[in-house]
């Protein structure tokens, strides 16, 4: 029997199987910020431990940095900073601090270095790193323990996860995008959909998305519930990767290629699970609720508690309606917002950036909207291309690159009661800052949203 | 990490459902650089309010959370291990948890103790009724047991064996240093390095 992509690039890296124990698996790359690191390199010290391999190892800082120039206010904040400097000097990892040309979000920079490549184990201590399974590796978010563990001996005991199969069929409509893709697939499976499962997201839709659009679907995976989502490389995935900084060259280039190949899931290969979604239904989607499976079609109204069946659904809509400041029955495109953040390791690349600032051009921003870039690497781009003057123009704050708004660690965040449109991947109570309700949306709602002050899809414009 | 063997002591009933680990520990406490201090900002923003379940008094010193499904979804983030072990919990039963959370408590000595949908209401009923309710959890014989139930539930033998010894992971591993090593010279040469 054939096998799957995620049973072929986990075998790749089992290091020792053993009757009976987890397989202890190779990790390609860690990837370091500065939120999940200072107790895994105390522990690390305390045992009199050293890092295995710093030359697969590389770390930024993105969690805490303002977006706005200067230092650090917060104390709190510029501590743990100042620690992953002192740690990163201390075991000899690279990394890409403030103000550094190379600094980023952990899930932006890797992929544009070219240190995200197919086939790879890739992890990182943060829920996000499913994002780099849209190379064709296996990528996934771990504990301050795991990365003591990856640290001290660069493998993880883990057993495989069941597979699963998301297929997508057919073309996603004009003004449908990556982002509407995976909302969608998210309120079909649920948050717990994806749980003990890789999921691989296959079909039409799926294999015309770019780079940045199949890098924004596997973000999302682990809001389903799955630790990694991947998709298969193909012509894209090695257009993309050519002439970047760590991707191979000469012969090597061409002996991966031949690899790559070959990272596909076999014809006769069955997965544990599958799921079929129609891409050609699809409309711009965005969540009325607490959580990432809560979310509609932008044409719907919000749902009604007694709408849903299963009474753990239905506790769970009327605790969001009320966080929310919610009425059931209002047109969801009437919902009226005080802020628009885009940006994130979901939709803060320069694609997502392109396609707010087509939106934006030529109009005016009616509320509070910041454009957060994704790395430095994407603010330069972004500028060489006048997009910043486009959303200057409009109204819109041009900001430095970091986590910013999608999780308010920094200074950016809602105030209580506040509402936004985010590109981020959480809807949680309080997650842009406490008491803040958000809208998860694309990079082109957010825009269309921003210049009518409502949740706007472009079309209505 | 400590040993956990069999756990005998009171339950927190949480009739919420995708208890994410924001919730659980929100992010503005996630800038500690220790490892302790974490049980302060444990459900933070729902123990503002006054009814939330933990600021009851009948249910003070419980060792035990019975949670709605979904418990631990979201950010990966271990503080919220560490917040749930420094309040006192031991336990967290659930009929279903995030996969990295649920690993991360693992390598705490936290036990995550899946159970059926059914079950985790009876248990949350249970308590309600008599809060002083003492609760089993044996993972010896990977048994939840309350006054006459007995439930079983299912953990594979290598995390029953590791949590029961009180293993260190990394401990384990490095007695294959030679199988890493040997791993290491066959990887495919065009892999990245980050020099």
């Amino acid at each position: 029997m054939g096998r799957t992509l995620a049973e072929k690039v986990w075998e790749q890296h089992v290091v020792r199987r053993a009757e009976g124990e987890p397989d202890l698996l190779y990790i390609d790359l860690h990837l370091i910020h500065e939120v999940t690191s200072p107790q895994a390199f105390d522990g690390l010290r305390l045992a009199g431990r050293k890092v295995r391999r710093p030359d697969l190892t590389i770390a930024t800082e993105d969690h805490n940095v303002p977006t706005v120039l200067g230092p650090i206010a917060d104390p709190v904040s510029k501590t743990q900073v100042e620690t992953l400097r002192k740690n990163a000097a201390e075991f000899g990892i690279r990394l890409h601090p403030m103000g550094d040309a190379g600094q980023g979000v952990v899930h932006i920079i890797g992929p544009q270095f070219g240190l995200t490549q197919p086939g790879m184990t890739i992890v990182c201590g943060d829920s996000h790193t499913s994002t780099h399974g849209a190379f064709g590796g296996i990528a996934f978010g771990i504990g301050t323990s795991e990365v003591e563990h990856v640290l001290a001996t660069q493998t993880l005991p883990a057993y495989r996860p069941k597979t699963m199969a998301i297929e997508v069929s057919g073309e996603l409509p004009v003004g449908v995008t990556a982002k509407d893709l995976i909302l969608a697939i998210i309120a079909k499976i649920g948050t717990g959909g994806g749980q003990g499962y890789i999921v691989e997201y296959r079909g039409e839709a799926v294999r015309k998305l770019s780079m940045e659009g199949r890098m924004t679907v596997c973000n999302m995976s682990i809001e389903a519930g799955a630790r990694a989502g991947m998709i298969a490389p193909d012509e894209t995935t090695f257009e993309y990767l050519k002439g970047r900084p760590h991707a191979p060259q000469g012969e090597a280039w061409d002996q991966a290629v031949e690899y790559w190949k070959t990272l596909r899931t076999d014809d006769d290969a069955v997965f544990d699970k599958v799921v079929e979604i129609d891409a050609t239904t699809l409309t711009p989607f965005v969540t009325w609720g607490t959580n990432p499976g809560q979310g509609l079609p932008l044409g719907a109204s919000v749902p009604s508690p007694e709408s849903f069946a299963d009474p753990v659904e239905r506790a769970a809509a009327e605790r969001a309606l009320e966080y929310m400041g919610l009425t059931a029955g209002t047109p969801l495109r009437e919902i009226e917002v005080d802020t628009v953040f885009v940006g994130s390791c979901t939709n803060g690349r320069i694609e997502d950036l392109r396609s707010a600032a087509e939106i934006l051009r030529g109009r005016q921003v009616k509320t509070r909207t910041l454009i957060v870039p994704g790395s430095m690497l994407v603010k330069h781009q972004a500028e060489q291309e006048g997009l910043h003057e486009v959303f200057k123009a409009a109204g819109a704050e041009w900001r430095e690159a970091g986590c910013s708004m999608c999780l308010g660690m920094n200074p950016d965040t809602l105030q209580p009661g506040e509402r936004s449109a985010s590109t981020s991947n959480r809807n949680f109570e309080g997650r842009q800052g406490k008491g803040g309700r958000t809208h998860l949306v694309s990079p082109q709602v957010a825009a269309a949203t921003a210049v009518t002050g409502r949740l706007t899809a472009p079309a209505d414009l | 990490m400590d040993a956990f063997t069999t756990h005998t002591g009171t339950a927190v009933p949480l009739r919420r459902s995708n208890v994410d680990t924001d919730q659980i520990i929100p992010a503005v406490w996630l800038k500690q650089v220790s490892r302790t201090g974490f049980e302060k900002g444990l459900f933070a923003a729902w123990r503002e309010d006054p009814t939330f379940v933990l600021n009851d008094p009948a249910y003070e010193g419980g060792t035990i959370l019975v949670s709605g499904p979904d418990f631990g979804t979201g950010s990966s983030r271990e503080h919220a291990v560490w917040a749930l072990q420094q309040h006192g919990f031991r336990v967290v039963i659930a009929a279903r948890f995030g996969d990295i959370f649920r690993n991360n408590s693992t390598k705490m000595g936290l036990l995550p103790v899946v159970l059926p949908g059914d079950k985790v209401e009876a248990l949350q009923s249970a308590v309600e009724a008599d809060p002083k309710l003492e609760v089993t959890v044996d993972l010896v014989e990977r048994q939840v047991r309350w006054a006459d139930e007995v439930v079983p539930f299912e953990i594979d033998d290598y995390t029953r064996w590791r949590l029961m010894e009180g293993l260190d992971d990394i401990g384990l591993t490095l007695r294959h240093a030679d199988d890493i090593a040997a791993y290491e010279n066959g990887r495919q040469p065009w892999l990245p390095t980050t020099v």
